[in-house]
């Protein structure tokens, strides 16, 4: 009860950016400490037997695939927002979480293959983790052009929840890809059943860094969802600003037209 | 259910007459096909190694090719917002459209697989695989391609867009229809595994294609 009565407190935008530019600080105060102390765990951590340094990659790696997935995660149930709530922030938070988590997925390729170059000897393979991710990454800029094809932004917003909520098929895919399919990209180590098979040595880094890097996310993504209220905000602005001069110039050429009958009529 | 089927026999009917453009699918089909070797070069044994390849890609352009007719036209003479309001559930009337977009553009080019295997130098054996796989792997195409047309008909969007959004969904099909016409081929994979997977995707996209491509008709159209 108490969390929808916030979320329906939230549905004004203005209280919702007075509260975010109260939060905003701290958390990327929060954030940059973190951050700070997970990079200093992972480069003081010890060297893998057989990986040597190159294990260090994964403290980068792991977290932005995590967020990869979480972040359409987010985006899915914004869509449910979207279309059966219709929260009126649903389709900002959607929206705002796209290019974000792109650049998560994008990240979570390029470590990976720069990880497997030294570890499998091949930047790319077509392995069913790294090709579903792949997909992921599409589906992230197929979702981006279909925001930017359309200018009305609650037209766009519905579609794109469709097919949001089409697309988080594929998560459940990813995340089992590799127990399906017994390819090159090695099993789950750390959620699995039975506990993680990490050392701690580098399981706590790796875990710091994924709270670190969540954060990372949700302070980009209230600073997106600030930025695109603002950036409706002005659009309205323009628009009635346009239509404003709009009627002007029909008034002034209505009475321009208005005079030159009644010249004609004098004449 | 008479509903369904005079919306079925009407949308084949407008497929297949002139100006319909069902037929011109199995036309862009053959021409992919034909461009390959110039492509790859006209080496036989490479081209019926490639053949399944080829040819699923070419079904998987061509019915992509198509999709964008699949709610345009009704959307332009006004009977799509007719279908959205009759009493018939929209799911079940983008079922029945789909149904009848993958009999009238999608059969054809399963028909048409025999002959562009020829092209192709594969044998029975082969070309009898592609066809199965395509038979049970495009309408999941149809299907999910469903979504995006919907989409794209809400946005008065089509051609490149639509493409952008229904390729990566159809990732998975081109994969596994691929794989298990190659499993039939050479092995070593047995052609049952990847050829259920196919199906579980058909009838999955049977399910989810006209829940999502009815909810974004209803939220979208104005």
């Amino acid at each position: 009860m108490k969390l929808t009565e916030t979320l329906t407190d939230l549905a004004n935008p203005t209280r919702f950016l007075a509260l975010t530019a109260r939060i905003l600080p701290w958390l990327a105060g929060l954030t940059a400490i973190l951050l700070a102390i997970g990079l200093y765990q992972s480069a003081m951590a010890p060297d893998d037997y057989q990986q040597g340094a190159t294990v260090k990659i994964m403290f980068i790696h792991v977290p932005n695939a995590w967020l990869a997935m979480f972040v359409w995660g987010v985006m899915s149930v914004a869509a449910l927002g979207t279309l059966v709530w219709r929260h009126p922030l649903a389709d900002v938070a959607a929206k705002a979480a796209a290019p974000i988590g792109a650049a998560f997925t994008f990240l979570a390729l390029v470590t990976g293959s720069l990880w497997g170059r030294p570890m499998w000897g091949t930047y790319w393979e077509w392995d069913a983790r790294l090709t579903s991710v792949l997909i992921l990454f599409l589906m992230y800029l197929g979702l981006m052009a279909l925001w930017r094809a359309v200018e009305d932004p609650s037209r766009a917003a519905r579609a794109a929840a469709v097919l949001t909520l089409v697309g988080a098929i594929n998560i459940p895919i990813i995340k089992f890809s590799v127990d399906w399919w017994n390819t090159l990209h090695q099993p789950a180590s750390v959620f699995r059943a039975g506990g993680p098979t990490l050392d701690k040595a580098f399981l706590w880094p790796l875990l710091v860094m994924a709270i670190a890097f969540s954060l990372l996310f949700i302070t980009l993504h209230l600073a997106a969802m600030r930025n695109e209220i603002l950036r409706r905000r002005v659009r309205s602005l323009q628009m009635m600003q346009a239509s404003r001069v709009t009627f002007t110039n029909e008034a002034s050429s209505g009475s321009g037209a208005g005079n030159a009958s009644n010249e004609i009529g004098a004449a | 259910m008479s509903a369904l089927a005079a919306l079925i026999r009407r949308d084949i009917r407008i497929a297949l007459r002139v100006g319909g453009g069902a037929l011109i699918g199995v036309l862009f089909f053959l021409t992919v096909t034909v461009l390959m070797p110039f492509a790859v070069g006209p080496d036989l044994a490479l081209l019926s190694r490639l053949g399944p390849a080829i040819l699923w890609l070419g079904a998987l352009l061509a019915s992509l090719l198509t999709l964008d007719r699949l709610f345009t036209a009704d959307h332009e003479d006004g009977s799509l917002d007719l279908i959205v309001m009759s009493r018939t559930p929209l799911e079940l009337a983008c079922a029945a459209k789909a149904l009848a977009h993958w009999i009238a553009a999608g059969l054809p080019l399963i028909i048409a697989t025999p002959v562009l295997g020829l092209l192709l130098n594969l044998d029975g054996t082969a070309t009898l695989a592609v066809a199965a796989t395509l038979l049970a792997g495009t309408p999941a195409l149809t299907f999910t391609g469903m979504i995006g047309a919907a989409l794209a008909v809400t946005l008065h969007r089509g051609g490149l867009l639509l493409a952008v959004l229904v390729l990566p969904l159809s990732i998975p099909v081109l994969i596994f229809g691929v794989a298990a016409s190659q499993a039939a081929i050479s092995g070593p994979l047995p052609f049952g595994t990847p050829f259920s997977i196919l199906c579980a995707l058909s009838l999955a996209s049977l399910v989810i294609g006209p829940f999502a491509a009815a909810a974004s008709l209803r939220h979208g159209l104005d």
